[in-house]
């Protein structure tokens, strides 16, 4: 499985490079931790139930985080003209396409999973269910897929940073707006069949948007 | 040359009549409504902008396969164009939408009783980005290349976005929705007409916006090879 080889080779460089520097991770930690200690201070001083805004203040500070670690993946790749050796080497693009959003994938996800038990602990909800830690795994998937082939496009600009989250979040609305919806309906205890079609939103938007960024990252980064 | 002005007025000229007629049947032909009363007339106008402004957006994403498949010029253009008078257009729907929204909800910005007028606005953020992400890459080519393919993938989210907009207000999320119109024949007619003619006018732009373009590229082209010391003619 030649594909699988170079698509795991890609993956082990960046998580090879980043735990030799581990300043993605570390920012990236300290930048949620503050999103919840603001929005907990935010929301304290207004909101009776802290579990109704828990869904959109999670997702909000993955959406935030995962821009973050986008940038800052990309923006590396650029400084050490290392994207020009990954585009010698010899694979496909589309190749370079998924291990790219492979990688991202395992950092955001990394972050994820650090969060989860501070967020049960500073909301006094039990995030770390089955069912929410899939949909957690849906909504992420979306979000590289997209994000990996925006911020190749946003680091080639001059205002890298402002331009990413422009491009990326009117595009995973649909993303964001399944993922709070399900985890609102698993933190009030409703059955699955109602969030069904959600669900079926989520994964209809992974596999859609996966299938196009992938077509299209060859045009991104040709010339 | 000569050819696409003809074109452009004869299309300005047939616009221009529609919209006059448009404006008539709108406001003199078309019944008083029962229930919003006069307000409800910007209905025509608003949902004509918002159809200009998803067309407008489409023809940006054919445009942009077209230019991935040829790498010529043309297609760049027309995206750019039709983006253009899309954004313009979507801004209109934005703006009606909310003046018709305050008599009829008493909210400027009713998020819960009209899940479209978001979907007019993500449309309109990603215009914006569109603008922005062409503001901002320095090389013309480039810019051609990921305009293009942004457009291709902010086109695809619209139906998905659509489609999670109008559950999030609903218990039980369906697929299509059965909704009668509502409009009696005058009205219908009315409303088919200002479709049209919002259409017919969305053309003549688009025509006279990539005439635009073309005569800036020889401009362009022209003072580079003066700078260049070629010489300015042919």
């Amino acid at each position: 499985m030649q594909f699988l080889n170079k698509l795991l080779a890609i993956v082990w460089k960046d998580v090879v490079a980043e735990l030799r520097t581990k300043e993605l991770f570390s920012s990236m930690f300290v930048f949620a931790l503050l999103m919840i200690v603001i929005f907990s201070f935010s929301f304290d001083l207004r909101v009776e139930r802290v579990a109704e805004v828990a869904p959109g203040v999670l997702w909000v500070t993955f959406a935030f985080a995962g821009t973050l670690e986008l940038n800052r993946s990309l923006a590396t790749e650029v400084e050490g003209a290392r994207l020009d050796g990954l585009l010698l080497a010899p694979m496909e693009r589309s190749t370079i396409y998924f291990g790219k959003m492979l990688g991202n994938l395992v950092f955001i996800l990394a972050i994820e999973a650090l969060m989860l038990p501070i967020f049960s602990a500073v909301f006094d909800l039990n995030l770390l269910q089955p069912g929410l830690l899939f949909t957690v795994l849906l909504g992420t998937i979306g979000f590289a897929a997209v994000g990996t082939l925006l911020s190749t496009m946003a680091v080639n600009t001059r205002a890298r940073e402002v331009l990413l989250p422009v491009l990326l979040f009117p595009i995973i609305l649909p993303v964001v707006l399944s993922a709070v919806k399900i985890t609102a309906g698993m933190l009030d205890g409703q059955p699955w069949t109602d969030m069904a079609p959600w669900l079926r939103l989520l994964i209809g938007f992974d596999i859609i948007f996966a299938t196009v960024c992938y077509m299209t990252f060859d045009y991104v980064v040709q010339g | 040359m000569k050819a696409g002005s003809r074109w452009g007025d004869l299309l300005s000229g047939l616009s221009a009549a529609m919209i006059i007629a448009a404006l008539y049947l709108v406001f003199l032909y078309a019944p008083r409504e029962a229930t919003m009363g006069d307000v409800q007339r910007i209905f025509y106008f608003h949902v004509s902008s918002a159809w200009v402004g998803f067309f407008a957006f489409f023809v940006t994403l054919l445009a942009g396969i077209g230019y991935l498949r040829t790498g010529e010029r043309r297609w760049d253009v027309l995206g750019f164009s039709s983006a253009e008078i899309g954004v313009t257009f979507t801004a209109m729907a934005v703006m009606s939408g909310s003046m018709w929204a305050k008599p009829t909800w008493n909210s400027w910005w009713p998020w819960q009783q009209e899940p479209r007028l978001v979907l007019v606005t993500i449309l309109l953020l990603i215009y914006l980005a569109y603008f922005m992400l062409r503001t901002f890459v320095q090389e013309a080519e480039q810019r051609a290349r990921f305009a293009a393919v942004y457009g291709i993938v902010a086109f695809a989210s619209v139906p998905l976005t659509f489609m999670s907009v109008r559950w999030w207000q609903r218990l039980h999320p369906v697929v299509f929705d059965r909704q009668g119109a509502g409009l009696t024949r005058p009205m219908l007619l009315t409303f088919l007409f200002c479709l049209l003619s919002f259409t017919v006018l969305y053309f003549a732009l688009l025509l006279h916006r990539t005439r635009l373009a073309k005569l800036a590229d020889e401009v362009n082209e022209l003072a580079q090879r003066l700078h260049s010391g070629w010489g300015g003619r042919t």
